[in-house]
């Protein structure tokens, strides 16, 4: 998409810009990497292993799976709880850092934020499962006085929603709380202070004037966060090899999807669950996308 | 060992997923598949074109990387590469994962390849992917293939196909402490029985102390498999019939129930930091594989020199013969679009059989009868053993049940997922039989089994 200013009068129709080289090697990297597997995926969905046309029959298969209805469950649940928590705890810890007011400690707490999201995501989910497992974890009194003696009784499949939220969050919040902060600097001082003559407190000029001029930010994160949420895969993939298959390998959509590809061979079905994801947050977003009116212009 | 080799699987996993994505997007025309391998040329399958001077590629994992250099030292001509992966290790499936990626791209297979799970023949023979070459149509001579010890090659064999050479046995036998038996004056059971009554006294005279662990994926292996339950009667290329409702299942999960009851059967993992910490020294008695002598005591809870005794398999009372199970055990399997199937066959003959590696190098019980004689003697000669670990070791070889099939899919993943997850919650062994049924149908019906 042109992102140039059109200052220049447009002559004839379409010219080459400068603009359109720095683009070039994203949009080819987003074509060979994003666009073409989506066509493909699609492709294998609607086809069967000899690559016949196989109208819904890899969507009927996978969906009646015996797996596939707690695999929903699961990541929905998780969905829930990380988004839930990741609009209430990132917006506050947004708002406080951009009400301290001494510059240094200010600075010392966006570290802090960002720091867990240093760690990639398979390390991230190693350090938690070490803090979770009561045998080595630093803080095992604390889970022994939960009553949890062993890890098996950490993760229970009633806790593993939260668990996977808490990792998720602390790895990926830090940023979007940065995101957040830079968003509520763009608000203009003299509206914060005409809402200050106006008598109003924090409580009142959070919620009236600073809340409503970020909200394209947040819906920005929950679309992002949403996406990247039913994707599950990593954490309990990991925690299932940790915990000897206790938890089990399909416990998500994605591993569902890794199952079929990889352990029965069956690429179509497994195509057949990835545009089913990928349809459920095209749906969501634009949903997002509409009520957030994330496009309008001021 | 096994737990941080997990973790790092897990990443590797993840890198696979996200690998195939490209892999996908790149493999443009898809064969859907090996075609299956028909009936053609010397070594019954169709080849490619044969090179003598074509480098192999063998996948091992770290434990058999020894054996891939042994040779190579050996055969310095042969020019081979060698690739390290997990060797299919707690159901990873890297093996299968990799095969039919493989499959899907037309290209990049291995020539030969070490796993220590024990389904492939299932999925690679030919009336799976066909990747995988049957092995006794020409290819390996008769005669190597008669070296090898009696059911030994049940793992790797398919519709009468043999698709694989066994590396290793891994017989169940009793692992007891000799020291510790004699010091509490007990005598060692034979039967399953006596064992329940032993336990009984364990728990009243010596509390603390155990007599087995049901904490691992594989203790159905153990207990389920001597019991001679039939919750995996692999009957056919694509058939099995499972009964978990059997009274041979029923009475092994009683006794499951009652040792985990009165604690002489701990539910800790053998490789978990949590047993090496607490039961550790606390082992009696340990019926299971073969390889539990280097792997368990000598390896991850390192009981001093001179304690430690193998006894025969324990049976059930009305079983005859005796039977015992099976916890694995590792096989080599050779690829059919290998190019150099001559160069390809040597490697994996040589790695079965030769005393160079299997008697000098290798942890595991030979499966090749000639060597698996001088094993013995040499791990005798150690002076680790508390008494004469040959006999039993080699009786309970010929004493596996062949009524406990290698499916498609794993049982070990199932009984994790099932009856694990469930005794993780107070449940009962014996509570949890329909719910493991239940999970085999489902499993075995998805990876297109007719269950009956």
């Amino acid at each position: 998409m042109p992102t140039a200013p059109r200052s220049r009068p447009r002559a004839g129709s379409w010219a080459p810009r400068n603009g359109h080289l720095f683009v070039l090697p994203y949009v080819v990297l987003l074509m060979f990497f994003g666009a073409v597997p989506v066509l493909y995926s699609v492709y294998l969905a609607f086809t069967d292993g000899d690559g016949r046309f196989a109208g819904l029959s890899n969507f009927t298969e996978t969906f009646s799976d015996f797996r596939f209805v707690p695999a929903v469950t699961h990541v929905a649940a998780f969905v829930l709880i990380w988004l839930i928590a990741l609009t209430v705890f990132v917006v506050l810890l947004a708002l406080v850092i951009h009400r301290v007011v001494s510059r240094r400690s200010r600075t010392a707490l966006r570290f802090a934020y960002f720091v867990p999201g240093a760690l990639a995501g398979a390390s991230s989910v190693m350090l938690w499962l070490f803090l979770l497992d009561p045998s080595v974890s630093p803080v095992s009194t604390l889970l022994h006085q939960l009553g949890y003696d062993k890890f098996t009784d950490v993760i229970a499949p009633g806790h593993l929603p939260s668990i996977f939220a808490l990792v998720a969050f602390w790895t990926g919040a830090g940023g979007w709380i940065l995101v957040l902060y830079g968003a509520l600097n763009t608000i203009s001082s003299e509206v914060i202070e005409a809402a200050k003559v106006d008598g109003a407190g924090p409580i009142r000029t959070a919620v009236s004037i600073e809340l409503p001029m970020i909200r394209k930010w947040i819906v920005y994160m929950l679309i992002l966060s949403f996406a990247a949420g039913t994707q599950l895969f990593v954490e309990p993939q990991l925690v299932s090899q940790a915990s000897f298959g206790i938890v089990p390998n399909d416990y998500s959509v994605n591993q569902l999807a890794y199952q079929y590809a990889f352990t029965q061979s069956n690429f179509n079905g497994s195509a057949a669950l990835s545009v089913g994801l990928l349809l459920v947050s095209v749906v969501c977003a634009s949903v997002f996308v509409a009520r957030g009116r994330l496009f309008e212009t001021d | 060992m096994i737990r941080t080799g997990g973790w790092r699987r897990g990443a590797v996993v993840a890198a696979v997923a996200a690998g195939t994505l490209l892999l996908a997007a790149c493999g443009g025309s898809s064969s859907g598949g090996g075609a299956p391998a028909k009936a053609t040329g010397p070594y019954g399958f169709k080849t490619e074109a044969q090179s003598s001077s074509a480098p192999i590629t063998v996948w091992v994992d770290s434990t058999r990387l020894a054996a891939a250099q042994a040779f190579q030292k050996a055969n310095p001509a042969v020019k081979i590469k060698i690739v390290s992966y997990d060797g299919n290790a707690n159901g990873s499936n890297t093996f299968k994962t990799k095969m039919s990626l493989f499959d899907k791209a037309g290209s990049g297979w291995p020539d030969v390849v070490f796993t220590t799970d024990n389904n492939s023949a299932s999925w690679g023979s030919a009336d799976g992917t066909g990747s995988l070459a049957p092995l006794d149509a020409g290819l390996v001579p008769q005669a190597t293939l008669d070296g090898f010890a009696k059911g030994a090659m049940d793992v790797c064999t398919i519709n009468d196909a043999v698709y694989c050479l066994r590396n290793d046995l891994a017989q169940n036998v009793l692992w007891y402490n000799k020291k510790l038996m004699d010091e509490f004056g007990y005598t060692v059971p034979t039967t399953w029985e006596e064992y329940e009554t032993l336990a009984d006294k364990v728990a009243t005279e010596h509390p603390g102390y155990i007599v087995g662990t049901a904490g691992d994926a594989w203790a159905p292996e153990v207990y389920m498999w001597a019991a001679e339950c039939p919750a995996n009667n692999v009957t056919g290329a694509t058939s099995i019939t499972v009964d978990t409702s059997d009274p041979n299942c029923v009475k092994a999960a009683k006794l499951l129930d009652k040792t985990i009851a009165n604690k002489t059967m701990s539910t800790l993992s053998l490789f978990g930091p949590e047993f090496v910490k607490k039961q550790g020294d606390k082992v009696l008695l340990l019926p299971g594989p073969s390889w539990y002598g280097g792997a368990v005591f000598q390896g991850t809870i390192k009981t001093p020199k001179g304690e430690i005794a193998v006894a025969p398999a324990l049976h059930w009372a009305d079983q005859n013969p005796p039977s015992t199970g099976n916890v694995g055990g590792g096989t080599w399997w050779i690829c059919s679009h290998s190019k150099n199937l001559k160069a390809a066959r040597d490697f994996a003959v040589w790695v079965t059989t030769d005393d160079a590696y299997q008697v000098d190098l290798a942890p595991g019980f030979p499966a090749d009868t000639a060597a698996a004689t001088k094993w013995l003697a040499k791990q005798q000669s150690s002076g680790y053993w508390a008494n004469d670990i040959s006999a039993p070791i080699i009786a309970a070889a010929g004493q596996v049940w062949p009524g406990w099939g290698s499916a498609a899919f794993s049982q070990e993943a199932i009984w994790a997922k099932v009856v694990q997850a469930g005794m993780a919650q107070g449940d009962t062994v014996e509570s949890l039989l329909p719910a493991w049924q239940k999970e085999i149908e489902n499993q075995a019906q998805v990876n297109g089994y007719k269950v009956s």
